[in-house]
């Protein structure tokens, strides 16, 4: 007898994209916090030291990480705060679109940055 | 999950929620302006209020990141709870030792 196939049409849900997005920007911000406190620390040494990564850091494809890093922020705190709203109130219908307006919002934010710093 | 970590991780979640918001206006602010070491630190150095404000966003990342950080590798890496308690303090340690030195970096 073999094993019945797991079904995964829940991955073509929304909402299941959206706690997927959630999970995903979580970690990246978490793996990148280290590097930034360690850019960050370089005033320790001095602040050349820090003139010296801000040069460095101004060039195209640092400004377009970024606006990445700036994405996944903004998406995590919005995806973050529907999260809790839904644990602590009754539930609300429309969550797909909150959670696309979620999205929506922190594309905007990361647009209006890449528009600022370019 | 257990029901401290996840109380915990909404707490956090929620007491971070305006410093994010106030660190996001703060890059969109300061994006455009070209900043140099000596912009930053001119606001940072000798504030308490800054340090309060780093310094309390730091401790609140690094808990909030570690319990984050367990939960997903609970779910997708098979380890078990030694290891993932191990997993969650270290990562949690690192985050706030390297945050509170970069804190330290641009307030002193």
């Amino acid at each position: 007898m073999t094993a019945k196939p797991r079904s995964t049409a829940h991955r073509r849900d929304g909402l299941w994209l959206a706690a997927l997005v959630h999970r995903l920007s979580g970690l990246a911000l978490a793996l990148f916090l280290p590097l930034h406190f360690l850019a960050l620390g370089l005033a320790i040494e001095g602040e050349a030291r820090l003139d010296g990564f801000l040069r460095w850091a101004d060039r195209t494809p640092v400004k377009l990480a970024e606006a990445g890093l700036v994405f996944l922020l903004a998406v995590h705190l919005l995806g973050g705060v529907r999260v809790l709203v839904i644990e602590a109130r009754p539930w609300q219908d429309g969550q797909r679109r909150l959670a696309g307006i979620a999205l929506a919002v922190a594309a905007l934010v990361a647009g209006l940055f890449l528009l600022e710093a370019m | 999950m257990s029901f401290r970590r996840y109380l915990i991780q909404r707490i956090t979640a929620v007491l971070m929620a305006p410093l994010i918001v106030a660190h996001l206006a703060l890059i969109l602010w300061t994006s455009g302006q070209g900043l140099t070491a000596a912009d930053i630190l001119s606001r940072t150095r000798g504030s308490l209020g800054w340090g309060l404000f780093y310094g309390g966003f730091v401790a609140l990342a690094a808990v909030h990141g570690a319990i984050g950080v367990r939960g997903v590798a609970r779910e997708w890496s098979g380890l078990r709870d030694a290891a993932l308690d191990a997993l969650m303090w270290g990562f949690g340690a690192v985050l706030l030792g390297l945050g509170l030195r970069a804190v330290w970096a641009v307030i002193a």
